[in-house]
């Protein structure tokens, strides 16, 4: 290495961030595909998910021992992985708050950056560098963290609407509940589903938060010879 | 449950159908069973916390009340049991000091409540309705309970059963619900009375009672024993 070598980029995640993140994604995934199943018994919208892609066990055999096309396994899923959920959230927003990891690495925000990086996103000019966040970025990790929290209040809300009524009120009834529920699940899916290809794209980031660090190779300037 | 609902689920795949395939049944598997049979029983415990005896559940104003309510059963309506109350007694068991049944009449004189609720399904439904009856309570007094107890059970003539912990027995919300929208409850809706439990999941709201019992062992469940959760609290 010489001196003339650009400084390496480098990602680290914390082991407690690393914990509670594939924490969050496993009872993530459970909590929607025993979501969907919950969802199919008695649908909101003029729609059911498939039921390969649900929660709630082998139809047959749930209708054979349950009497039921596998609701009843769903719902004990969503009521197991809504634990894990939440401690592994609160894990991760207070390791965030108190760790300095948020102000850190998910702050400064603002409108006219967020609006920079987005337009430069737009047009797959953004620069990415491991272990920086862009402003797009941080605006997507506060919104799926802002969208968890209004997952588990609206949760709440729709498995104690007589213990919590002023929650279910605030959600404009049990129905309003249900509906924030499911859309909150949507924008949780669209995250997800852009998180999953960024993290194709960059494959080094998978790495970081499973073995805690992973560098950018060192790139050699031109005309420089690589070994 | 619809039959044709059922098909359509029959057609289909599931996680537990394709984890088969590797020789691991993701849902059904005897382990995850019982994990997520520890994870029910901790929210039993949670549940039974977090309900308090004197919280009201939100009541609403008759006009909100559904008049053609939604008939729910795992079976048609006309499998209903169609008890006459010339035949009817209901029978009493277990920490009681008057067991002597009673007959639809002597049920009738007891003193009366109404009141609309929100009846929440487990499958997400809601339906808002008027019930009218006696709070369970002023029942088990009266016929010298030991309200001390854990629990109360219910025996029902179509092959159903349930059962609840004393302290929403003893709401003051929960009634033998002699009345559905002013009218004597409907055959298929439970005549001659269904608990009316708005603090509960529908289910925890069993019909055609004909036993009720006071225990200090948990009461079996009809859809507790097919996998949903005791407590069931709302």
């Amino acid at each position: 290495m010489t001196p003339a070598t650009p400084p390496q980029h480098v990602q680290t995640h914390a082991l407690a961030v690393r914990i509670a993140h594939w924490l969050m994604a496993l009872s993530v995934l459970i909590m929607i595909g025993s979501g969907w199943r919950i969802y199919d018994a008695s649908p909101i919208f003029g729609f059911r998910f498939p039921v390969w892609a649900t929660l709630g066990g082998d139809v047959e055999t749930a209708l054979a021992v349950h009497n039921d096309p596998g609701v009843a396994t769903g719902i004990a899923w969503h009521f197991a992985a809504m634990w894990v959920l939440l401690a592994s959230y609160l894990l991760f927003v207070f390791w965030g708050v108190f760790s300095g990891h948020f102000r850190r690495d998910f702050l400064p925000v603002g409108p006219k950056s967020f609006l920079r990086d987005f337009l430069a996103a737009a047009r797959f000019r953004l620069e990415h560098h491991l272990g920086e966040y862009n402003v797009v970025q941080r605006v997507f990790y506060w919104g799926v963290l802002g969208l968890v929290a209004l997952m588990l209040l609206s949760g709440i809300a729709i498995w104690k609407p007589v213990q919590t009524y002023p929650l279910v009120r605030l959600f404009g009834g049990f129905q309003g509940a249900r509906v924030v529920h499911f859309l909150g699940m949507s924008a949780i899916v669209a995250f997800l589903l852009v998180h999953v290809a960024l993290v194709i794209l960059v494959p080094r980031s998978f790495i970081a938060m499973v073995t805690g660090r992973a560098a950018e190779p060192v790139r050699h300037r031109q005309g420089e010879s690589v070994p | 449950m619809t039959s044709d609902r059922r098909h359509l689920l029959r057609g289909g795949f599931s996680l537990g159908a394709l984890s088969l395939l590797t020789g691991c049944d993701l849902s059904d598997s005897g382990t995850v069973q019982r994990v997520l049979a520890g994870f029910s029983a901790w929210n039993d415990r949670v549940q039974a916390a977090l309900f308090s005896g004197t919280r009201l559940a939100p009541t609403f104003p008759d006009a909100m009340a559904v008049k053609d309510f939604r008939y729910n059963a795992w079976y048609d309506a006309d499998k209903a049991p169609d008890l006459k109350a010339a035949d009817y007694r209901l029978m009493l068991s277990g920490l009681i000091a008057d067991k002597r049944p009673w007959t639809v009449r002597q049920l009738h004189a007891l003193p009366q409540v109404s009141q609309v609720t929100r009846h929440v399904c487990v499958e997400g439904w809601s339906m808002i309705g008027k019930w009218s009856g006696t709070p369970l309570k002023t029942f088990l007094e009266r016929i010298g309970a030991d309200t001390t107890a854990k629990y109360v059970g219910f025996e029902c003539a179509d092959g159903y059963y349930e059962g609840m912990d004393m302290p929403t027995a003893l709401h003051p919300q929960t009634l033998m619900a002699f009345r559905l929208s002013d009218q004597i409850l409907p055959r298929k809706y439970g005549y001659p009375f269904k608990l009316r439990v708005p603090t509960k999941l529908g289910f925890k709201n069993p019909k055609f009672v004909t036993t009720i019992y006071v225990t200090n062992q948990r009461p079996r469940g009809f859809w507790t024993d097919r996998g949903y959760n005791w407590f069931s609290g709302i």
